[in-house]
């Protein structure tokens, strides 16, 4: 009995920040489908990706305050030093608990939690990095029934975090920046 | 776990909930379900279990086995001068106000291993204000609290808490705090002289004093709204009038009854102001 709404979720590395800024700056204003941005950085680090990505994008980028509920048109970034869960109520959880993968936020921790809320209708994809982080999160959401992209090996500035993830789920789709964002698109409005 | 497991693992789970209330006492309905269920298959994981039936065994013919799965349930992780430009601005705009006090009384709700706690206290100390402040230390669980009033931590973060205590205004040499030996470190007891430590379920006890200062950081995240907005309406009954409540940074009183009776004194870290 789950509900029908969707949930983008995007993971990246090194490499990430790039290459996630690419995909969302062609989506619009008023894109249908909440977007969460997991990307790894440094400890203790303030937080200037949201400014970044605010700047970038047309999208209203955000650092996910907890228990605020997901809205469309919105990027959610994990801020540092938090793991990022999704709620039934289709709130936010976050979670000070131990690094997953050397990481937290990590990319893993959300892309379980977001399937097991949205199932099917989750999005998660994957992009560059120098991490294993992710790609069990993104098998997750795959045996979910959710859809499961990976940046393109050859196009991903480091791509270990690509290959782990296409050497565990060998149904995933494999596509450049360019084709992930016309996918994102052709999802809006339906 | 499968796709059509999910559910019934989530069944199950309410279900144990249920009956961890009656037997132990301990309510967990109002925590973050996310959450919740993240650390039981990470319990489960850990234990080599295969289902919650057979936690359950474990779970209610073993109080040892029951305080473990409570500390694991229950986030205890924690660390020293977490967020440096907190403690800093604590120090810089919270402290001087403090210090008119005569007597300042101070709860860290949640002190789990007593990390934060001995980070408050070496703030105090620095700021003159140690000898005249009493801290009541609170957490579910007894076993963290015994370990915080050791303040025995492992060194091998000693660099990464040297490092937060210096970027968070420290003035002295961090290595006068404490004594190592053979891989652990051991805090000044003389840092918690004046500490109380104290047994305080947030989800079901009640307001036991009064404070200036209430330090309650990322505790409140592993709750859902409902529990969040109890403790938050037993934080305002334990405040003074003008007193302080600092919160995680990413945590927000935005969504609650009370916030209009607060003023931001530090809006980045969360460092709400009582109005008088």
């Amino acid at each position: 009995m789950r509900d029908n709404t969707r949930l983008i979720v995007l993971g990246g590395s090194w490499g990430g920040i790039q290459a996630s800024l690419k995909i969302l700056q062609g989506l619009p204003a008023d894109y249908s489908i909440p977007i969460v941005l997991v990307l790894h950085r440094l400890r203790n680090q303030e937080g200037s990706l949201q400014e970044l990505f605010d700047k970038k994008l047309v999208l209203k980028a955000v650092e996910v305050d907890d228990k605020t509920p997901l809205e469309a048109g919105h990027v959610y970034i994990a801020p540092s030093n938090y793991h990022v869960l999704l709620e039934r109520d289709h709130t936010f959880s976050l979670d000070a608990s131990e690094l997953e993968n050397y990481s937290r936020p990590s990319i893993d921790v959300t892309f379980t939690s977001a399937a097991d809320v949205f199932g099917k209708n989750t999005v998660g994809i994957l992009l560059s990095g120098a991490s294993k982080d992710g790609s069990s999160g993104l098998k997750y959401i795959f045996e979910k029934r959710g859809t499961a992209i990976v940046q393109h090996p050859g196009e991903a500035e480091i791509a270990t975090m690509p290959l782990a993830a296409i050497n565990s789920i060998p149904g995933c789709s494999i596509m450049n920046v360019e084709r992930i964002q016309a996918y994102l698109l052709t999802l809006h409005g339906h | 776990m499968k796709l059509e497991n999910e559910e019934l693992f989530e069944l199950e789970v309410e279900a144990l909930i249920k009956e961890i209330h009656t037997q132990y006492g301990y309510d967990f309905s109002g925590y973050a379900r996310a959450s919740v269920y993240r650390r039981i298959k990470r319990f489960l994981g850990q234990k080599h279990l295969q289902s919650i039936d057979e936690l359950r065994k474990f779970l209610f013919t073993d109080s040892f086995f029951f305080e473990n799965f409570l500390q694991e349930v229950t986030v205890n992780v924690t660390e020293m001068f977490r967020d440096p430009t907190f403690f800093k601005s604590l120090r810089e705009n919270v402290l001087p106000i403090l210090s008119t006090y005569p007597f300042i009384k101070v709860w860290d709700a949640g002190c789990s291993t007593g990390e934060e706690l001995f980070s408050l206290a070496i703030l105090l100390e620095e700021e003159g204000l140690l000898s005249r402040t009493k801290i009541y230390a609170t957490d579910i669980n007894q076993k963290v609290l015994r370990q915080a009033k050791d303040g025995i931590f492992s060194a091998t973060h000693m660099t990464a808490y040297t490092a937060a205590y210096y970027a968070a205004g420290g003035k002295r040499d961090f290595a006068e705090y404490y004594t190592s030996n053979y891989g652990s470190v051991k805090f000044n007891s003389s840092l918690v002289k004046n500490v109380v430590f104290y047994p305080h379920n947030l989800a079901t006890d009640t307001s036991f004093n009064e404070f200036h200062l209430i330090v309650c950081r990322n505790v409140l995240i592993y709750f859902n709204r409902a529990l969040q907005e109890r403790v938050y309406q037993l934080f305002d009954e334990s405040l003074v009038s003008l007193g302080y409540l600092a919160l995680g940074k990413k945590e927000t009183l935005a969504m609650s009854e009370i916030s209009s009776k607060y003023n931001f004194v530090d809006k980045n870290n969360r460092i709400y102001r009582k109005n008088s």
